[in-house]
């Protein structure tokens, strides 16, 4: 497919979240608010299009059965790089993002795109399969995240929209999370259809 | 595309271990990277914290923290805050284990008389909107606030239960554990000063 | 005492799947039937205890005095891998049919963010060894409780007519929601 095609398919038509529905933990655990959604989406992107880069220059000298232990240590090594580098120059986002930035390595999206792409394809392709992908799931945890956030607590990326108190509190804690993401998922399987 | 390497037994624990070892030796580099960093941030952290909750200062509190023992068997960091050699504040870090969430820390700051000067919640997973209120409510106006006030003389206790401070509405456990990490941040102070 | 504390905070209060959001691909994926939920299970509850134990002593036995807890995820997440693929020959072996009904859902179990993430866990947690067995057992318990009711439940949706939009995911995940929503009333039990 066209490099554009290759690029862009992971917004829209294969988007990870809303139709492939992989990577659902931390869209589900993160996303109570624009920016902790946006910041995960960042570093797993970062992870996704390095890890898509490596494994596909080294795809060839890993043997069949070892591929996956494989492709996970060297998804898990840009995980820790990640993990590390948040930590140091980006510690509230490292705080509020906590467990999930490590469970970026068992993201189905990351061993998913080296397995079913990376590592039958070259470094170019692979790494904007990785880009589009990762972008597209950025995305749709900005749009989940800021959804909850304005509907939860009336803010949007920290500015406030309107008063908290006309917030549905729901939104911020746990079963918000299943709620937002299944209407938006029910609207975007419409828009698909019409 | 190449032919894949082939899956022997050499093959497989040859690859494992280069790209074990590949990882690691990339990981460690970036960890001497970023070490410096992170343990500044950490620093850096609870020197807001400590800023925030006791008057203006000129030493290093980090540098002249001493501990503490509580007597439910714990440990508290106390951070003494001096301006021009004379003693302004101390700041306690401190905790409960009797959050609605579990444990969660506050650092109090302290006049040298034993009244709160101000306080600031560090990390906690109190429900949004309910008992992560606790961040502001206790600096609110009468009989809710606890700043001025001091522990030996008033009962950092809620009102429901005999005490002198209002408890957050429909966040009674919260506010109780609360006043229960200021009350252990007064005894370990009080403690301390003999 | 604090065991007991530590098995109602993990399958009710502070549950896995419900309100930590850990192990949510096999809890949409493997829930449509409940004797496959129950198989997940204890698939799950294996794979989770065991790699729980072997990574907590990796943890104080080699990372931690050689000062390498940077190594954490690589490490961890190798283990993990490795019983995976243990429990996968082992289940071929003593129970075929069983191997057949998980399918794709077995070698999964690697990526299930609730094993790694319950190891990473009991070392934030500062549990000791027995802490943490009794903790990876109940979450494994509060997982499989999540699953199988939620399997009740989608059974019982199948019979039901739903709107052609909701039909699939999302309706699942209104449930779920609803489902979270039921486990909060267990907040402040401990």
């Amino acid at each position: 497919m066209s490099q554009l095609n290759n690029f862009t398919k992971g917004f829209i038509k294969e988007n990870p979240v809303f139709v492939l529905l992989l990577g659902m933990c931390p869209t589900l655990g993160v996303t109570t608010s624009a920016v902790n959604g946006l910041g995960m989406g960042l570093a797993t992107t970062f992870v996704l299009v390095m890890s898509n880069l490596a494994i596909s220059l080294v795809a060839n000298l890993i043997p069949d059965k070892v591929r996956i232990p494989g492709f996970i240590i060297i998804i898990a090594s840009f995980v820790t790089m990640v993990d590390m580098s948040m930590a140091a120059y980006l510690p509230s986002l490292h705080e509020s993002l906590g467990l999930f930035i490590p469970l970026i390595v068992v993201n189905c999206i990351v061993l998913g795109r080296a397995e079913s792409y990376a590592s039958k394809n070259k470094a170019m392709p692979s790494i904007i399969d990785g880009l589009g992908m990762g972008l597209g799931f950025a995305f749709a945890l900005t749009l989940l995240g800021g959804t909850r956030e304005l509907l939860g607590s009336g803010k949007f990326f920290n500015f406030a929209i309107f008063d908290e108190g006309y917030g549905m509190l729901i939104f911020v804690l746990a079963p918000g999370a299943f709620l937002a993401l299944g209407y938006i998922i029910a609207i975007i399987n419409k828009l698909r259809k019409a | 595309m190449a032919k894949k390497l082939e899956s022997t037994f050499r093959n497989m624990v040859l690859v494992l271990f280069v790209v074990t070892l590949v990882a690691s030796t990339a990981v460690g580099f970036i960890n001497e990277f970023t070490k410096g960093p992170i343990a500044e941030a950490k620093q850096n952290k609870k020197l807001q914290a400590i800023k925030y909750v006791v008057p203006t200062f000129d030493n290093n509190p980090n540098a002249d923290m001493y501990k503490v023992e509580t007597a439910d068997g714990g440990t508290l960091e106390l951070y003494p805050a001096k301006k021009d050699g004379v003693l302004v504040g101390t700041a306690v870090k401190t905790y409960t284990k009797k959050g609605f969430s579990g444990i969660f820390w506050i650092m109090v700051g302290f006049n040298p008389d034993g009244s709160i000067n101000n306080y600031s919640v560090l990390e906690h997973k109190e429900t949004p909107g309910l008992g992560s209120k606790m961040e502001e409510w206790f600096r609110g106006e009468g009989k809710q606030s606890i700043i001025k006030k001091n522990p030996s003389a008033t009962k950092f206790i809620v009102s429901k239960d005999g005490g002198d401070i209002d408890a957050i509405t429909a966040a009674t456990i919260s506010s109780r554990a609360f006043l229960d990490a200021v009350q252990r941040a007064h005894n370990a102070y009080m403690k301390g000063l003999k | 005492m604090e065991y007991i504390i530590i098995i109602i905070s993990a399958i009710f209060v502070n549950n896995i799947v419900l309100s930590q959001f850990l192990g949510i691909c096999p809890f949409l994926g493997v829930s449509k039937k409940v004797s496959t939920a129950v198989g997940m299970t204890g698939a799950v509850t294996f794979v989770m205890v065991l790699a729980t134990i072997v990574t907590y002593l990796i943890q104080k036995f080699v990372l931690d005095p050689f000062d390498i807890g940077f190594m954490q995820t690589i490490t961890f997440i190798l283990v993990i891998a490795s019983l995976v693929q243990m429990v996968e020959i082992m289940l071929k072996k003593v129970s075929p049919s069983l191997y057949q009904a998980l399918g794709v859902f077995l070698p999964l179990i690697t990526t299930n963010c609730a094993v790694l993430g319950v190891a990473i866990m009991v070392i934030q947690k500062n549990y000791n060894l027995m802490e943490s067995v009794v903790f990876s057992a109940a979450t494994a318990i509060g997982f499989g409780l999540a699953l199988v009711l939620f399997a009740g439940l989608r059974e019982h949706l199948d019979l039901v007519k739903i709107p052609k939009g909701m039909q699939g995911t999302p309706i699942a995940l209104i449930t779920a929601g609803l489902l979270a929503m039921a486990f909060m009333g267990f907040a402040g039990i401990v």
